[in-house]
């Protein structure tokens, strides 16, 4: 891998007008549509621009660490009924998740548009980490808007941002989770847009987000699949990654997308079983509506009013998906799967246990979601899985579901 | 003609801006917040918004997404707001209404359209729908003689202005500040630039929207605008007399009514 992925970009061709098929689009209040306009002015003029790929190659290498290495897990292969278990490090990079290859393409997005302040929603917490470090490296002021319930059960991160220098604002309205979070930042950049960029932490909200976080992420599917053909000679069956929002699973989906012999699989969180009511597998368990900018799958009652999703996963806990994925679902280049908290700690646990690796429990979705695969399709297959996250921030978690006394 | 478009010429021949008043439906409860509507015609309110209180209201500051909040914890539902909107039409008082695009589109655009409007429903504001979005919307509305009325901000560059405005019917929602809903110590400048510059393309009336609260502020901006819409004074009215809302509702009715006669 010499060569530098980020001047690989995939372009983001197949969004016609901003909509993938009836998906995505824009829904949002009137005084956001001049911002979003200059956003996708500014995007496209800078993902030809060679000295925008450049800079954006030199930080994937000299800050991120990419390209982040293929890890073959032998021994977690005997969980997956004997089937080829290859492990992308998205855990590795810095910050420790997938998140921060959106940041740092959106920060130099920022630094181009001349913004100096930038907010974020998160979850889990990682999209804000990774947000608040690339405002510290950028010097730009950063806000972060996270749910008061997340709060409290990502602690670490709480902290991780504030030491970077971040402004944590704890949301307390609706489910005090992340659909709130989201709901707190687009109320602070209606009102401070001309000063502020929304730097939207995953594939959903109104276009040109799908697309634009969308390519920042296509990097791991871009050397994901060169890194495969050198070590297996062939491509694999299948693609796992978890999906929330779904920037992680769209980013090593989406440079096999055209591989007609790669299944692609998103994990759902699905809580405490679909037929509970109580998850957040939004394609498997809920319907076509508009949420935060864009149609896309939503959970929702009969009058259009979003569910509040569950799951142990704070990065899932989301009653929304990026719109690309309800395409992808419709058209059937996609499948999506629902795997529930227990099911998702079981396999967090032996990834631990077997490979060495803490993965984040969103992650771990993922990993269940290979364990049920392996078995269908024999030890002759090679499952490719997003290592999206490291479970660090998640030690609180797992130790209280485990019963480790702290 | 529809009401509203008849009120706007008889505010323009007295030489005033005609007010209009927002409440969420269903707050506190149904029957409540069909009371306080009442109240707010009989205190000077010419027109009545209703809104669908739904779970993530971007564009809405904390007190309307308090009043939202209470309205769904009552048990608002779109089939209980249709009997607001059928009893405040009942009143004579042109009726719209106010929803994020989601609760139609999960109702059925079509069939909204034609429950909504059987009802007496007039016009709806829909502040989340791009007019990218609206093409069926615009279709419905087009038949059944339902005022479209999209809002625009002072940031919406003039070509687009432009394209929206003449998508509106009825009037033009500007909003007056780039933010959120909720009263405000002064209506920012911005509102009479943003009214001026849709003066200079269209005829449509225009009413200004977001952070009106009292009677001075609507007299301000009655200067310039062709209606004053006010919500959350309202809602706050509600708020510091629960147990009885009316009296207070009305006198801050009439407080605003003064204010759009007194150019």
């Amino acid at each position: 891998m010499a060569k530098s992925p980020a001047s690989q970009l995939i372009t983001s061709s197949e969004a016609i007008d901003g909509h993938f098929g009836p998906y995505g689009g824009r829904f949002v209040p009137e005084a956001l549509i001049t911002a979003l306009d200059e956003l996708e002015r500014t995007y496209n003029a800078a993902k030809v621009d060679p000295a925008f790929i450049a800079e954006l190659a030199e930080l994937n290498a000299t800050y991120i660490g990419r390209p982040s290495i293929l890890t073959e897990a032998h021994n977690f292969s005997k969980e997956c009924g004997g089937a080829r278990i290859l492990l992308k490090r998205e855990d590795l990079n810095h910050t420790g998740s997938h998140k921060i290859n959106n940041v740092i393409g959106q920060a130099l997005i920022t630094k181009r548009m001349g913004k100096k302040r930038i907010i974020a929603e998160t979850g889990a917490g990682q999209h804000g980490v990774a947000a608040a470090t690339a405002a510290a490296l950028m010097g730009f002021e950063c806000v972060v808007y996270m749910g008061a319930e997340d709060i409290r059960r990502q602690s670490l991160n709480v902290a991780r941002m504030k030491l970077l220098g971040a402004e944590v604002v704890p949301v307390t309205s609706g489910s005090q989770t992340l659909k709130d979070a989201l709901n707190e930042a687009m109320r602070d950049w209606v009102t401070n847009v001309a000063t502020t960029h929304y730097l939207l932490g995953t594939v959903a909200g109104p276009h040109p987000f799908p697309t634009m976080v969308r390519d920042f992420h296509s990097v791991i599917g871009i050397e994901a699949r060169e890194q495969v053909l050198a070590l297996t000679g062939k491509l694999p069956d299948a693609v796992l990654a978890c999906v929330g929002g779904g920037s992680n699973a769209i980013g090593i989906f989406h440079r096999f997308i055209s591989d007609p012999s790669v299944r692609l699989i998103g994990l759902e969180a699905g809580g405490d079983g679909i037929d509970t009511g109580r998850h957040a597998s939004s394609i498997s368990g809920g319907s076509s509506g508009v949420l935060h900018g864009s149609r896309t799958y939503v959970l929702q009652d009969e009058d259009g009013q979003t569910i509040e999703s569950h799951s142990i996963s704070a990065g899932l806990d989301y009653p929304g998906v990026g719109p690309e994925h309800a395409y992808l679902k419709d058209m059937g280049r996609a499948e999506y799967r629902s795997v529930t908290d227990a099911q998702a700690m079981e396999a967090f646990s032996l990834l631990s246990r077997t490979e060495g690796i803490i993965p984040a429990i969103e992650t771990a979705h993922a990993l269940y979601g290979a364990m049920v695969l392996g078995r269908e399709l024999g030890p002759d297959a090679t499952i490719l899985i997003n290592l999206s996250g490291r479970g660090d921030k998640d030690v609180q978690t797992a130790a209280a579901w485990f019963g480790i006394e702290l | 003609m529809s009401l509203l478009s008849e009120l706007f010429i008889r505010t323009r021949a007295e030489n005033r801006a005609a007010l209009i008043g927002y409440l969420p439906a269903g707050f506190p409860t149904q029957e409540m917040s069909i009371k306080v509507i009442k109240a707010m015609i009989e205190g000077g309110v010419d027109a009545v918004e209703i809104g669908f209180p739904y779970s993530d209201p971007v564009m809405d500051g904390p007190i309307i997404q308090e009043a939202a909040e209470t309205a769904r914890a009552a048990g608002i539902t779109m089939k209980k707001t249709l009997e607001v909107v059928r009893e405040v039409a009942t009143t004579g008082a042109p009726t719209l209404m106010m929803t994020y695009w989601n609760p139609i589109d999960r109702y059925g655009v079509e069939r909204y359209a034609e429950d909504f409007h059987a009802a007496g429903m007039e016009g709806v504001i829909t502040p989340d729908l791009t007019f990218e979005e609206a093409d069926e919307w615009l279709g419905l509305t087009d038949r059944l003689g339902l005022h479209p009325i999209f809002v625009v901000a002072p940031s919406t560059a003039d070509e687009r202005l432009k394209l929206v405005a003449s998508k509106c019917s009825g009037f033009i929602y500007a909003a007056s500040t780039m933010g959120v809903t909720g009263a405000r110590t002064s209506v920012s400048s911005a509102a009479s630039t943003l009214v001026e510059r849709l003066r200079a393309i269209t005829d449509t009336p225009v009413c200004v929207g977001l952070g009106v609260s009292n009677g001075e502020q609507a007299a301000e901006v009655a200067k310039y605008a062709d209606g004053v819409i006010v919500g959350s004074a309202f809602v706050k009215a509600v708020l510091a007399h629960p147990e009885d809302p009316l009296p207070g509702v009305r006198a801050v009715a009439e407080d605003l009514a003064r204010g759009v006669r007194n150019r």
